[in-house]
């Protein structure tokens, strides 16, 4: 396999709060490579989203603290660089697409304008009329449209998909290596979402970047993932391919969401939720952080007592389970309620 | 102790066949204002002609996206907002023009969840207050309503201690178990369910949908349940109609909506959800719809999905296609034809 190109190494990042401190990054690694696309799940609160945030020195520092690991972009750490060096990496060879396109755009100017500074910013030689002319190009790509007209239009002239779209543009414009997409269609209609989706796959294609998809939604990622990366309460509970996520699950919280996610295939009958709620990141349980709610922890001292870690289970399969070969057990009692064979 | 004035639907003539609900041609436009002197310059159609029915014990699922009217809906129904036109029969009763003074007894039957349980719910209020509410005003409380406000936060698996608390103190899935309780307490005949697992992580969302699907079964309620979530409508409801600008286009069971689809709108949005099975991915067909939705306030003439629609011809802007009975279920489409866009056979 090529190099990663990006690799988050043992990220713990903390929050001082007035309730006390916030584990909301607890020793969490992963990898993206060339071309791949990695989905990271995880339901609110599990730190998938601070995990980029932190890597790519967006978190407030205090009350935030990154009291460890590594960040490796084409093998160098790029974690505690100053402003300055962070600024150009970030969307000349990082690039993110954030959830909320009105957000993330600027109300008062033109939709093109705020690209084509993207192209400016990090190319001195770049022309104005070049500029708009690759933007034109951008927006053409990524299915906006009128692309001409639309340059010159203010972001609330675009419908929400649209926006999206000219997000995906801008992160596109510099022909970035790495393209970090956080809930990229959360907010989006189903009809829209799909369109998205397609336009992401083209900006990986033509930029041949490593995608990192943070999303909750399991759908997205059985859609365009590569390799899965799972979490659950600031840390990495399973990672392998998409396939063996899916079909051959290792730790039971990825089963869990299996068994909890309605299908508009209609195979499941019945719903079979994880029990409780998430534990608070202030006050981990002590042992496994899912041991809680996990089905297969009943009577067992080990789940209770010792944080599992995060181990190969089989070639390429990672999990934070005790007893990894243990929830294919699990999974076909599950199956006799839900009615869904994982 | 609830009970007692309450219209059950054993007692209605009109109700005898099962119906609940039937709402017919419901229409509810917006005025436009423009001016110093507030002009009506136009009218936003937001629901535009809907019609269903709701049965004894059974849940209805309106799905669309977002602007097509489905929660409109449900306020117009239960009358947070006065219908411009159309009918709507609960129980035996015309409600479509009843005064707010004359409503009370019916809300006592018709009550709603919303979306947002942090929105939904009053900060300064014990979660037991908040539950009794419903109860003191219509003044059943002296009459064993601690007793009844226990059962209830029991029934949403809540325990009765939790009652003393405030809503700040819950998380959103409890907080929507509380909405639920609320809504329980004056022993309901229908809910109006408005997103109520759209603001959920997954794995609690399972755990409302089988709370709600529990309380269906041990209290034989009527559930009108809106929701975008494709996936979600699929599998709590009994039947389902697909909205889009205000219109139903497509009315049925939800096997004849989810394996036989026949509206061009339904299949389109039905080909768009992403399925969490990476092994469906390969030989999956789209259907990619051009544009976007019309503005509500200037729909297009005839069919409201034709400009959008692949299979649009002349008549479709000229005749508005009428919801009829299309291949075994209702579908408004002049070009109607069954489509199986998921099958369940494909994996594995």
């Amino acid at each position: 396999m090529t190099e990663p190109v990006l690799s988050i190494r043992d990220l713990v990042v903390e929050f001082d709060t007035t309730d006390g401190v916030v584990h909301a990054v607890d020793g969490v690694s992963y990898d993206v490579h060339p071309g791949e696309t990695m989905g990271v799940v995880g339901e609110s609160g599990s730190g998938k989203s601070v995990t980029v945030m932190a890597a790519l020195g967006l978190i407030q520092i205090p009350p935030g603290r990154i009291v460890n690991g590594e960040v490796l972009y084409k093998g160098r750490n790029i974690l505690g660089l100053d402003e300055d060096e962070l600024r150009k990496i970030r969307n000349k060879e990082i690039a993110m697409i954030f959830q909320d396109p009105m957000t993330s755009l600027n109300p008062v100017f033109k939709v093109g304008d705020q690209i084509a500074e993207a192209l400016l910013v990090h190319d001195d030689k770049l022309t104005d009329d070049a500029a708009r002319k690759r933007t034109v190009d951008l927006l053409e790509m990524v299915g906006v449209p009128n692309p001409d007209r639309r340059f010159d239009q203010y972001p609330h002239e675009y419908s929400g998909g649209m926006r999206q779209r000219a997000m995906i543009a801008m992160a596109m414009a510099n022909q970035p290596s790495v393209l970090i997409a956080d809930e990229p269609t959360t907010a989006l209609d189903v009809t829209i979402q799909a369109q998205v989706l397609e336009v992401m796959k083209v900006a990986a294609e033509e930029t041949g970047a490593g995608t990192v998809m943070i999303t909750h939604d399991l759908g997205v990622v059985a859609e365009m993932a590569d390799r899965v990366t799972v979490m659950y309460a600031g840390r990495v509970v399973e990672s392998g391919t998409v396939d063996e996520i899916f079909h051959n699950p290792k730790h039971p919280y990825t089963l869990g969401l299996m068994m909890s996610l309605p299908r508009v295939t209609g195979e499941m009958q019945k719903l079979l939720p994880i029990p409780g709620n998430p534990p608070s990141v202030i006050s981990l349980p002590p042992g496994c952080a899912f041991h809680p709610r996990c089905r297969m922890s009943e009577g067992r001292e080990l789940c209770r007592t010792k944080v599992p870690e995060l181990v190969e289970a089989s070639p390429g399969h990672m999990s934070a389970c005790h007893f990894p070969d243990e929830v294919a057990i699990e999974a076909k009692r599950e199956a006799s309620v839900t009615g869904l064979e994982v | 102790m609830v009970a007692e004035e309450k219209i059950t639907y054993e007692d209605q003539g009109a109700a005898a066949n099962g119906v609940v609900l039937s709402v017919k041609d419901l229409k509810m436009h917006f005025p436009i204002k423009e001016g110093l002197r507030r002009k009506t310059v136009g009218h936003v159609y937001a629901v535009d002609g809907v019609s269903f029915d709701v049965g004894h014990a059974e849940t209805l699922g309106l799905v669309g996206e977002s602007g097509c009217g489905k929660s409109t809906t449900a306020r117009a129904v239960i009358r947070l907002l006065d219908p411009t036109d159309g009918e709507i029969n609960f129980l035996g009763t015309d409600i479509t023009r009843m005064s707010r003074k004359d409503l009370r007894p019916i809300r006592r039957d018709m009550q709603i969840v919303f979306q947002d349980p942090y929105a939904s719910l009053n900060p300064r209020m014990t979660v037991r207050e908040i539950v009794a509410e419903p109860l003191r005003i219509h003044g059943l409380y002296e009459d064993g309503g601690e007793d009844r406000v226990a059962e209830l936060l029991r029934t949403v698996q809540l325990s009765p201690e939790h009652g003393n608390r405030f809503p700040h103190e819950f998380s959103g899935g409890q907080r929507q178990r509380i909405g639920i309780a609320r809504a329980l307490a004056l022993n309901p005949t229908m809910l109006l369910l408005d997103e109520p697992v759209s603001a959920l992580d997954v794995s609690i969302q399972a755990q409302v949908i089988n709370l709600l699907q529990e309380i269906q079964g041990e209290l034989d309620l009527s559930y009108l349940f809106i929701a975008h979530d494709l996936s979600v409508v699929r599998h709590i409801s009994h039947r389902v109609g697909v909205m889009y600008l205000g219109h139903i286009v497509e009315l049925g069971t939800r096997e004849e909506i989810f394996e036989n689809p026949t509206h061009p709108y339904t299949q389109a949005l039905l080909s768009a959800v992403p399925i969490p099975d990476p092994r469906r991915r390969e030989g999956r067909e789209r259907i990619v719809l051009r544009g976007d939705v019309p503005n509500p306030a200037n729909p297009p003439s005839g069919c409201v999905f034709r400009t959008r629609c692949w299979k649009a011809q002349d008549i479709c802007a000229e005749e508005e296609p009428p919801l009829i009975e299309q291949f075994g279920h209702l579908s408004a489409c002049h070009f109607a034809a069954p489509v199986e866009v998921i099958s369940k056979s494909e994996a594995n």
